[in-house]
């Protein structure tokens, strides 16, 4: 991401310290990762350590400090599905997908997150794929479903 | 748009709005909340407006896409005004004819009422719905028919009326006192009592304060606060400014979780239509008071939902709590007083001036006034967020609203308060619910959610969940949390994978002691809960996982083993075809056999098996049974009766 | 400043508004175990070793010493059969992580903690927070801070900022209740991957 573009997110918040946070809610959404480059120029900017920016990027789950895959695939643990059977869903991605939650396959096509719930629990086990929710999932629908994502 | 700058100016601008509204209007309102749009209420809302258009209605037929009115389980859900009839589950294919019978012929339809599973009885109308009708609706009961996205359905329905008399018949003080008389208690979990959070904030000598929404609803099986702040985001609006002007404050921040995207979409659009329409900003209504508000996005943290910890984030830092030795009331945000409170807090206090505090009483118990939303999921018929008055049973709650619990299966416990929270058994099921009783039984309010479990669920499986679930959360500044949960997740793990041993639970024990007492926040002090409290009611579960590697439940992976039973097999080959691990051996007229080197466990056998068949069985804590000889294996034909 | 009265182990102390019951305690030479404070940088109140029993009008609650402001009349209790037992278990958890660590044996001794008692961790970090808050406080150089959270939490180096500040300066290693092992090890990572000047 280029400097310009940084600068012109930061100066949207005022250039505030405390709008750190969401500035790089910003910068995550708009390039799908954080690289380091950007870090280092939100810390010139808004005069903050990047140690400061580097423990914000790795406590809060929004932000990911590697590229992430092309589809993003989001099973809910919230305990409502969990109680329906969550971790059956999640058991067949990763036999799938041949990767475990946090991680991105080396070919970048999927990239694997559980969820602490996405408020659908009316319809657990819910998973979600690039944004679009899916719900009372079971492992056979879940193959199906990914095959659709190639 | 002009600014409405005084109360006179905002009653005629609210009448003209009622006289263009036409009462009598046919309108379909589509519920457009995140759990209806995830079951496809998005091409429900297309379709009507397409049909609508087909059959040449514009002119006289409205359609308005509403916010969450809670019966998630029967969604899509759509309401038609006049009549006020509810249809459930709508699809695209059944757009067309609503829109002949319903809007022009004026009649039912009836497949798409509700129809109660055990009597057969029809309900159109929403309101003899005995989902609905059990329930208290004093603030989810707008929603269906609020366009969230439109200020104006707020207005009609009286909003901000409370706002204008606060600025221009109360003194800051008496709304603290009104407040103070409600004994509104904190929403969020805390159940702290608004009132006097506010009483302590006025008094501050300090110019500057704040107030704060909580909209991070973190716990696992909680959305009461999306449905409210998606479906009617101005009644949080007019209850902050409400409160902001009683404790002298100027700025306010909404945090809400990132996960929760159209909830942050409504709110920054109420925020500027609020501006626009001159209910936020300068010199509000005329009265001289001054009131900005921002939106700060969670970026998925569980703990920014515990209030020190939110304030860390607003300030731009990692979500750590601070030592609550002095209250964030008195020193929070930028040291500042800062008034937090939950989103469903803040929703409660328009109704509370308006109709006053006597009116909130009337509701609820001595020690917990007003009504609650509960968000029932898990093993019940009817999901969804229920509202109802503080005091009600457990036992109406999941049976007389929520249907009782599906399949047939048997009522095990109920858990509340998230992750924080305990479990509740059958054996209390008749406890009122309100902080206090809840607390008393092991358990607590906390936020709302409510999961059932049934005679499938297992109880040691749930704490260990929960500390899963806390131990990713910790944010791990001390360490009776950071590796206290840790060390609980691994025993608690080693007892549902069959490696408990002798030892284990009071170990559990020392180290939920360490925790509860000496955790620096909140998250560490309830940590333990679940685990005591599924001790406290479940004990035999832990000693049968310990000492007989047996799971009751019938449920941990690792102590279960798949089984087909000889006597009932008929060979039908459902489960060798579904089977995704090869894990079965049969054939045609042969009873099929699970080879358990190669079961993985997931289960599907036991779902596909049809139910006259029921031969897949599960055992624990036993020896799976040898494999019948070869040579025996041929199917004895059940005979026909 | 206006003057303080309470009780600590039954002995009346006169203490200053704004010192916390450490610091009162210290001033009747009254000892309490710490390991993330430090004299020179701000009160962190994350090992919970001074963990001390207060009671206030009644109510008694388990608090952190190095953070709890000194008030009028409250009864502080140092030491007790609840908070060694809770002190003893929490040394057990460090001495997972840094078994052979002087600061915690000795400690250790005095409270009975077995340093076996929980399985080996990996890592020698107690996260005490004495480096990272030393270099950004006194040195405010911000060489090397956290990543991620809960059990998960690590201490990590910036490479760029480390290859210019460590070798000559370093103070953070004698400030290590573990002998800077894992400072140590995490650091030479960091300078193995620092980009050449």
């Amino acid at each position: 991401m280029d400097n310009d573009r940084i600068d012109q997110i930061i100066d949207k918040h005022h250039g505030a310290a405390s709008s750190l946070i969401q500035v790089m809610l910003e910068i995550q959404s708009e390039h799908h990762w954080l690289p380091k480059e950007s870090l280092k120029r939100v810390s010139q900017k808004l005069q903050v350590p990047l140690t400061q920016i580097l423990h914000i990027a790795t406590f809060y789950k929004a932000f990911s400090l590697v590229p992430k895959g092309r589809h993003q695939v989001h099973v809910c643990v919230g305990t409502a599905c969990h109680v329906r059977g969550a971790s059956r869903i999640l058991d067949t991605l990763q036999e799938l997908i041949k990767i475990k939650p946090g991680e991105t396959d080396l070919d970048l096509n999927y990239s694997l997150e559980t969820v602490n719930c996405v408020g659908c629990c009316a319809l657990g086990p819910v998973m979600e794929i690039d944004g679009k929710t899916y719900g009372k999932m079971t492992p056979t629908e879940t193959i199906d479903i990914l095959k659709n994502y190639d | 748009m002009p600014q409405i700058n005084s109360s006179e100016a905002l009653e005629k601008f609210r009448q003209e709005l009622l006289t263009k509204n036409d009462a009598d209007t046919p309108c379909i309102s589509i519920c457009a909340g995140a759990g209806c749009i995830a079951s496809g209420a998005g091409e429900v809302i297309t379709a009507f407006k397409a049909e609508i258009e087909k059959q040449g209605l514009q002119a006289g037929v409205n359609t308005k896409e509403t916010g969450c009115p809670g019966f998630c389980e029967r969604g899509p859900v759509v309401v038609i005004y006049p009549e006020e009839i509810c249809y459930l589950q709508v699809k695209p294919e059944d757009v067309a004819e609503i829109v002949t019978k319903t809007i022009k012929e004026k009649k039912v339809v009836e497949r798409l009422v509700y129809c109660d599973s055990l009597t057969a009885e029809k309900a159109p109308l929403e309101s003899d719905i005995p989902f609905y009708k059990n329930q208290k609706r004093n603030l989810l009961g707008s929603n269906i028919k609020i366009d969230p996205k439109s200020i104006e359905d707020y207005l009609v329905l009286d909003g901000y009326s409370a706002l204008s008399k606060v600025l221009t018949q109360m003194s800051a003080e008496s709304v603290v006192e009104e407040i103070k008389l409600s004994n509104l208690r904190g929403r969020g979990g805390g159940g702290f009592p608004a009132g006097r959070k506010w009483e302590g904030t006025r008094n501050a000598p300090e110019p500057v304060k704040y107030v704060i929404v909580n909209a991070d609803e973190g716990d696992p099986g909680a959305f009461m606060d999306r449905a409210l702040l998606e479906g009617n985001p101005h009644s949080i609006l007019e209850g902050l400014i409400i409160g902001a002007y009683a404790i002298g404050s100027h700025e306010g921040f909404i945090y809400v979780r990132q996960e929760y995207p159209l909830a942050v979409e409504n709110i920054n659009l109420a925020i500027i239509q609020a501006q626009e329409y001159g209910f936020l900003g300068k010199n509000i209504l005329g009265s001289g008071f001054d009131f900005k508000v921002s939106v700060h996005q969670g970026a998925g943290a569980f703990v920014c939902g515990e209030s020190t910890a939110l304030m860390t984030a607003i300030e731009g830092r990692v979500g750590e709590p601070r030592p609550k030795y002095i209250r964030s009331n008195i020193k929070g945000l930028w040291d500042k007083p800062s008034v937090l409170n939950n989103v469903e807090t803040w929703a409660n206090v328009p109704l509370i001036i308006n109709k006053g505090a006597e009116w909130f009483t009337q509701f609820g118990t001595e020690g917990s006034s007003g009504t609650k939303i509960f968000a029932l999921v898990g093993k019940i018929n009817n999901t969804g967020l229920v509202e109802v008055p503080m005091g009600i049973t457990l036992r109406d709650i999941i049976y007389k609203i929520g249907g009782g619990i599906p399949d047939g299966k048997k009522f095990k416990a109920v858990q509340t308060g998230g992750p924080s929270g305990g479990c509740i058994p059958e054996s209390l099921l008749d406890l009122a619910v309100d902080f206090d009783e809840l607390s008393k039984a092991g358990s607590m309010m906390g936020s709302g959610g409510m999961i059932v479990m049934d005679e499938d669920t297992c109880m040691v499986d749930v704490a260990r969940y929960f500390m899963e679930f806390l131990a990713d959360e910790s944010c791990g500044k001390c360490v009776p949390c950071r590796e206290g949960t840790r060390q609980m997740l691994k025993i608690l793990t080693n007892i549902t994978e069959g490696r408990g041993k002798e030892g284990d639970i009071e170990l559990l024990e020392e180290l939920s002691e360490v925790a509860k007492e000496a955790a620096l926040c909140a998250l560490g002090k309830s940590a333990p809960n679940s685990f005591l409290s599924t001790l406290r009611y479940f004990r035999d579960e832990y000693e049968a996982h310990i000492k007989d590697k047996r799971c009751p439940a019938l449920s941990c992976k690792e102590l279960i083993n798949f089984y087909i039973d000889p006597e009932k097999c008929q060979a039908c080959g459902a489960c060798l075809k579904k089977c995704p691990a090869d894990a079965i051996i049969g054939g045609k007229k042969l009873i099929h056999i699970v080879d358990q080197d190669k079961c993985t466990k997931c289960g599907t056998c036991f779902e596909v098996c049809p139910t006259k068949f029921s031969a897949v069985t599960k055992l624990s804590g036993e020896p799976v049974p040898a494999p019948v000889p070869e040579a025996e294996r041929t199917v004895v034909k059940k005979d026909k009766k | 400043m206006s003057e303080i009265l309470l009780e600590i182990d039954g002995k009346e102390v006169k203490a200053k508004a704004g010192m916390t019951i450490l610091d009162a305690a210290k001033s009747v030479g009254i000892s309490i175990p710490t390991l993330c404070h430090h004299e020179a940088l701000e009160p962190f109140g994350s090992c919970r070793l001074c963990s001390v029993e207060v009671d206030v009008r009644g109510r008694t609650s388990l608090v952190a010493a190095c953070v709890y402001p000194v008030a009028n009349n409250i009864l502080v209790k140092t030491r007790s059969a609840k908070i060694d037992r809770i002190r003893k278990i929490i040394l057990e958890l460090y001495l997972a992580h840094a078994p052979d660590s002087f600061v915690l044996q000795d400690l250790a001794k005095e409270y009975g903690a077995d340093k076996d008692r929980f399985e080996k961790e990996a890592s020698f970090c107690i996260h005490c927070g004495l480096c990272v808050r030393y270099c950004n406080e006194v040195k405010q150089k911000n060489a090397v801070g956290f990543v991620d959270r809960g059990g998960r939490k690590e201490i990590c180096f910036i490479p760029e900022i480390a290859a210019k500040e460590c070798w000559d300066c370093k103070e953070c290693f004698p400030l290590c209740p573990t002998e800077a092992l894992q400072a140590a090890y995490v650091l030479s990572q960091a300078l193995f991957t620092a980009p050449p000047e």
